[in-house]
């Protein structure tokens, strides 16, 4: 039943499922190591998607188009970061929200784009290295997105972890009251975190439209900013893992297809739940081992200075 | 205190943005028509679909009539109160589109006698609730035969939403359609349980490709699938809207739901006050199922599914004629009978020859 040419196919189509996810959910990492935890990321991957694809067309250039998605994100972002971080109101249902204004105006912006298309992101081919069997097409054939992606991760990794800027920020995230009182401006680092988030979260909804499926339709995120949501929680805040989840979510998506269409006779229904099953029964896991660190202590807690 | 107020500033932030998606609606002398939608318009499929019906009602009656709808309802307690304010907003007539709309159509329609219901895909009726629906598995006979003429591997991929009685006799009808032409020709049913996630569509698309399915066929709303099979070269069917543009060389053909003659005639009816509750299920013959130009195809496949096209619409063909027999060998239809309408709605078996299973059955 498989060959290593349709392995190959299937590694490939992995990879691609599992970019959305990573590339949404290390931005709102980013955000929660903060401290905010904003639930608008479904709204600002919407919103991306539909002002990236807009921009593409209109311009013809994929691009700008990307560029077009990531300030939307941020500027989506600054909504949320505005009422949550500046006007210290709840971070739930302003994230909530959030999404539902994404959804409303993603819908607006890209109503009269809806029946188009553009041609997709192109992938990247070596030769000799993109033929390879099995890991070729997976590992070197596909688009920018993916390998963008692969920089985030070791950005976003390195960064929290080694870097000064990483350090404050985990602060802030942890304590904002000891970060405050050593001087650190915690209301300016999380509206930043929050806007990194936020262009994450964009880029995510770019890859969508530009690349996985390029065009348009409303509600194409279909839920996929919810599921990264879900990834940073059920990583314990930790970039690695979160790949690790990606990847799992993305693969077993991926084979419950290839199941289905071999005709195994196994109910459709429960290969449908599998990847979420299979997520979130390996990252309790991840967790169960690793206690005593769980979330940020300051998480979702509104800052307010001086008072 | 200040808690309190910063969680009602974000839920009135929330409440003002949701308020946002209901359309306003002004007192006139003109008749007030509402439709209530499960997608949201620009899904480029079902909705999308239903709303050109809606456009054709305003071309039609022009400033005779004012329209209004409601997206992206959810089925269940959501939708019986959005029914139900566009009942006491003064709409003469409510089109609720989808099948999870039945019971809260019901229940607002017991407390507005005088506001014509229709709802969609359903099958419960009153005096003021009617009921509608397409015969798409007449269009599904066509693509199997089609698919059986195109196909070198011989195999269908056909990606399913759900397996309701709707999905499954489109199934059976492609896969009669195919056994006409072929009767050795394999299906691959792969299920996403979703009506709309393109990027899922896309996937399906794609696992069926990688199978060996040279024919792509989707039962899902989004045109992702039918993009997927262009960038392979493979050939494809389209769904609830022609998918020419997003398939240039791959659709051989669409099959386009087409509301726009049945809600012209139920408005005017209403004007006339001649509006009765009825049981509409239209199909090619009453031009509620369309089929998109035959693209991409060699001129005796085009010639075959123009004369079967022409058959069903004079009545000749009934794509469910028998015998047909289930998986199990037993006899769905006799030679010279019918699978009878009431089977069709209620389908929850498949056809000899498709080598899988009904999930959950």
């Amino acid at each position: 039943m498989l060959d290593t040419v349709m392995i190959g196919a299937v590694l490939a189509s992995v990879v691609a499922a599992a970019t959305t996810l990573l590339i949404a959910s290390l931005g709102e990492l980013v955000a929660e190591r903060a401290g905010t935890l904003n639930l608008g990321v479904e709204g600002m991957m919407i919103i991306g998607a539909a002002v990236g694809y807009a921009t593409a067309y209109s311009s013809g250039s994929l691009l700008l188009g990307t560029l077009a998605a990531v300030l939307a994100g941020v500027a989506l972002s600054l909504v949320f970061a505005v009422l949550t971080v500046w006007l210290a109101a709840n971070q739930v249902a302003s994230g909530l929200a959030t999404t539902i204004l994404g959804l409303g105006l993603a819908g607006l912006i890209g109503a009269p784009f809806v029946g188009t298309r553009i041609d997709a992101a192109p992938e990247l081919r070596i030769p000799g290295l993109t033929d390879l069997p099995i890991i070729g097409k997976a590992v070197f054939g596909q688009d920018a997105f993916v390998y963008a992606s692969i920089a985030l991760l070791v950005l976003v990794t390195w960064g929290l972890a080694r870097t000064r800027t990483g350090l404050v920020i985990r602060a802030v995230g942890e304590s904002h009251v000891a970060a405050h009182a050593l001087g650190h401006p915690v209301r300016r680092i999380r509206t930043l975190a929050v806007m990194f988030g936020g262009a994450c979260a964009g880029l995510a909804g770019a890859q969508l439209s530009l690349a996985y499926t390029p065009f348009w339709a409303s509600d194409m995120t279909a839920g996929r900013g919810w599921i990264a949501l879900a990834l940073v929680v059920f990583s314990a805040w930790k970039p690695l893992w979160l790949l690790a989840g990606a990847y799992l979510f993305g693969a077993v998506s991926i084979l419950q297809l290839h199941v289905q269409g071999f005709g195994l006779g196994i109910p459709s229904q429960l290969l449908s739940s599998l990847p979420y099953l299979a997520t979130v029964a390996a990252l309790v896991l991840i967790s169960a081992l690793k206690r005593g660190q769980g979330a940020p202590a300051s998480l979702g807690v509104p800052f307010v200075p001086d008072r | 205190m200040r808690k309190i107020l910063s969680l009602a500033l974000g839920l009135a932030a929330g409440a003002a943005l949701a308020g946002a998606g209901a359309l306003p609606a002004s007192a006139a002398e003109k008749l007030k028509a509402a439709w209530v939608y499960i997608g949201p318009v620009g899904d480029f499929g079902w909705t999308y679909q239903h709303d050109q019906g809606r456009k054709a009602v305003e071309a039609a009656f022009g400033d005779k009539v004012e329209t209004t709808y409601v997206e992206s309802v959810p089925e269940g307690p959501d939708a019986e109160r959005v029914i139900e304010q566009l009942a006491r907003a003064g709409n003469k007539i409510i089109f609720t589109t989808s099948f999870g709309y039945m019971e809260p159509t019901l229940k607002v329609a017991k407390r507005h006698p005088k506001v014509m219901f229709e709802h969609a895909t359903g099958f419960k009726r009153d005096k003021n609730v009617a009921t509608y629906n397409s015969k798409f598995h007449e269009g599904r006979y066509i693509l199997g035969q089609i698919a059986a003429k195109m196909s070198k591997t011989g195999t269908i991929g056909y990606i399913g939403s759900f397996p309701i009685p709707e999905v499954i006799s489109g199934i059976n009808a492609m896969m009669l359609g195919a056994q006409s032409v072929n009767p050795d020709m394999k299906i691959k049913i792969v299920w996403v349980n979703s009506w709309f996630d393109p990027a899922k569509e896309a996937d399906a698309a794609k696992a069926l490709m990688d199978q060996g399915a040279d024919i792509i066929t989707q039962h899902t709303d989004s045109p992702a699938a039918m993009q997927a099979a262009e960038a392979r070269g493979v050939k494809a069917f389209g769904q609830a809207s022609d998918m020419i543009s997003f398939g240039p060389k791959s659709q051989l053909t669409s099959i386009v739901d087409n509301w726009a003659p049945y809600y012209v005639k139920r408005v005017k009816e209403v004007m006339d006050g001649t509006w009765t509750s009825t049981d509409t299920w239209a199909g090619i013959k009453d031009g509620e199922v369309v089929m998109a130009p035959y693209t991409n195809m060699p001129d005796d496949v085009r010639a075959m599914a123009e004369a079967t096209e022409a058959k069903i619409k004079s009545g000749e063909l009934n794509p469910f004629k028998g015998p047909v027999y289930k998986q199990d060998g037993t006899l769905a239809a006799k030679e010279g009978e019918a699978v009878p309408d009431k089977d069709i709605l209620s389908m929850n078996w498949y056809v000899k020859g498709i080598d899988d299973k009904v999930p959950g059955q």
